[in-house]
């Protein structure tokens, strides 16, 4: 039996000073789904860097693929999990098919330039979310949702067998937050990667994940399958506002009273 | 992205274009020598007039080219360092640092060789000063970095502005002509040549690293990149070249700025070109600004600082106008 693709023991994460996240253990395997909701600033994000190994734990350990994250070098991290951020600042200029193509670089070496096989990998993940024809385009040039598309296609051309998304969803309008939806929760069930998404509508969790991580901001965290901790009760909790829940063939919606 | 083919094109045209502006800069000048006298003499063969071009105009071409070279590589860097396209060498008041240890050099009255040893002193103090202030909340943003070194440098043009005000009337114009960068003393050209080839080749091998670190330094890390290691490299050795040139011939302005951004416009933004391009082009630009100042109003020198500025400036401005956002 393999190791898990992520695995926390009791793992603390403090935002200045402020403990956020206590004694959390839990693990996500190959072809899982995992959403985590909170309300702002509860440290989700914080809680989703610190996954990434991008940030050390205030206390316990993150481990990647059974290795501890923070033991890991970089580059071998890059190739054991993707992290998608929720900021892009672009200082200088790049083409989308450049900046695609930045994916690969934990599968190159030193010296290596990027092959067209590299170049073909870039251009697929780009037409899986809608970008193709605009390989050449400048990135200052895109609207917030296609870059937010663009960040997704690099995330999918570092092919990387865990997928960290934090606010995967922001700047997409409609359509393209169900296809990204669609496209995770098919490389998980195709694909066999591991998903930890954060997101902040309980329907879409409810309906593309397998279970649920609440974040309470005060180190209390819950964990469960999505049936049972996406309930209306637990969310109205979790976000100081009453809930209704309206169920409809087998999917579930919760309108704010 | 140029592909590999394309990226030596460019390097092989540019390092044709650094040949022919290095030949230009032996030939013309108030005593001018045909082309092939040049040649002759650099082959070894004797030529009237053949000390002009070998102890005179050679070295300090040479000098010109190191200098370029070093100060466009540091501007490539502090701009991919600080994630900001307005950044060059000496936005970290390391120039700041070596006008001063230069300047009080020449008010003690010591010889060249203590000039540059005092203003590599000071490019150095200044280079640890920002660093340790800027480190000392263990943050080390950009942010914080370029407010350390603008502030660094402020100080430092306070005190250069106190011995301009306290110096004995002929130190000046060596004083001037230090701060405006001049080739006309630069001694050692083999030295910055040596940091120059030194500085490239430490600095290639991070360079599809550094192609990450501009876009941001989370999204570089998630990719692979040890992005807190590499900032202190590229940090130290873009520092320790800014200090090379300045030492070699002043403060020599907008070479750092412009280059970079010229190539980037020419060829985008990939410092696996960019870098050695920036050099190229860099060491050529100089070389002939150098070339026009000590030409232009014959016999007498402009230091060659004026000209890459007034150059500069235009070429600075039309590039910004020019800007998509």
């Amino acid at each position: 039996m393999s190791a898990p693709l992520l695995e926390t023991r009791q793992l603390a994460v403090e935002i200045g000073g402020r403990r956020v996240v206590e004694r959390l253990d839990f693990s996500l395997d190959s072809g899982e789904r995992l959403a985590i909701l909170g309300r702002n600033g509860a440290g989700k994000s914080t809680l989703l860097s610190t996954l990434a190994g991008l940030r050390p734990p205030a206390t316990g350990a993150v481990l990647l693929g059974g290795e501890d994250a923070a033991l890991l070098a970089p580059r071998e991290a890059a190739l054991r999990r993707a992290w998608l951020g929720q900021f892009h600042a672009d200082p200088f200029g790049s083409t989308v098919l450049e900046t695609a193509l930045t994916g690969r670089h934990p599968h190159l070496g030193r010296w290596d330039w990027e092959t067209p096989r590299d170049a073909d990998l870039a251009r697929s993940a780009l037409a899986a979310v809608g970008l193709q024809g605009m390989e050449q385009r400048q990135i200052h040039t895109l609207s917030g949702g296609e870059r937010q598309r663009l960040s997704i296609a690099t995330l999918l051309t570092q092919a990387a067998p865990l997928y960290l998304l934090d606010e995967p969803l922001s700047h997409l309008d409609l359509s393209h937050q169900m296809a990204a939806l669609e496209l995770f929760s098919a490389t998980a069930r195709d694909g066999g990667a591991g998903v930890v998404m954060v997101l902040h509508d309980p329907a879409l969790a409810h309906r593309f994940c397998d279970r649920a991580l609440l974040i309470h901001g005060d180190g209390r965290t819950e964990l469960g399958a999505v049936e049972a901790i996406l309930t209306a009760a637990t969310l109205s909790e979790l976000y100081g506002y009453a809930l209704r829940q309206i169920e409809d063939g087998g999917r579930r919606c919760f309108i704010p009273e | 992205m140029p592909s590999r083919h394309r990226a030596f094109l460019i390097l092989a045209s540019l390092a044709l274009l650094a040949a022919l502006s290095i030949g230009l800069a032996l030939t013309v000048g108030s005593l001018h020598i045909p082309l092939v006298d040049v040649a002759a003499a650099l082959a070894g063969r004797e030529v009237p007039d053949i000390d002009v071009v070998l102890e005179l105009r050679l070295p300090r071409a040479l000098a010109g080219f190191a200098c370029g070279g070093l100060l466009a590589l540091a501007g490539a860097l502090m701009q991919v360092l600080l994630r900001n396209p307005l950044a060059d060498p000496y936005v970290l008041g390391i120039s700041g640092g070596a006008g001063v240890g230069a300047l009080f050099a020449i008010l003690l009255g010591l010889p060249v060789l203590g000039i540059d040893g005092l203003a590599f002193v000071g490019a150095l103090g200044a280079m640890f000063l920002v660093f340790g202030l800027a480190h000392g909340d263990g943050s080390w943003t950009q942010t914080r970095l370029l407010l350390t070194g603008v502030i660094v440098a402020a100080g430092c043009g306070a005190l250069v502005a106190l011995m301009l005000a306290i110096a004995p009337e002929d130190r000046l114009r060596g004083m001037l002509y230090w701060l405006m960068g001049d080739l006309a003393q630069a001694a050692g050209w083999l030295p910055a040549l040596l940091a120059l080839v030194v500085a490239l080749a430490l600095a290639m091998p991070f360079a599809r690293e550094l192609n990450l670190l501009a876009r941001g330094m989370l999204q570089a890390q998630a990719l692979g990149v040890a992005v807190h290691k590499l900032r202190y490299a590229i940090f130290l050795l873009a520092s320790l070249a800014t200090a090379a040139s300045v030492t070699t011939a002043g403060s020599i302005g907008f070479v750092g700025l412009v280059v970079p951004h010229l190539v980037r416009l020419a060829t985008g933004n990939d410092q696996r070109l960019l870098l050695p391009a920036s050099v190229l082009a860099g060491g050529v630009l100089l070389v002939l600004a150098d070339t026009l100042a000590r030409t232009l109003i014959a016999p007498q020198q402009l230091p060659v600082g004026v000209l890459t500025a007034l150059i500069g400036v235009p070429v600075f401005l039309a590039l910004l106008s020019r800007q998509p956002k």
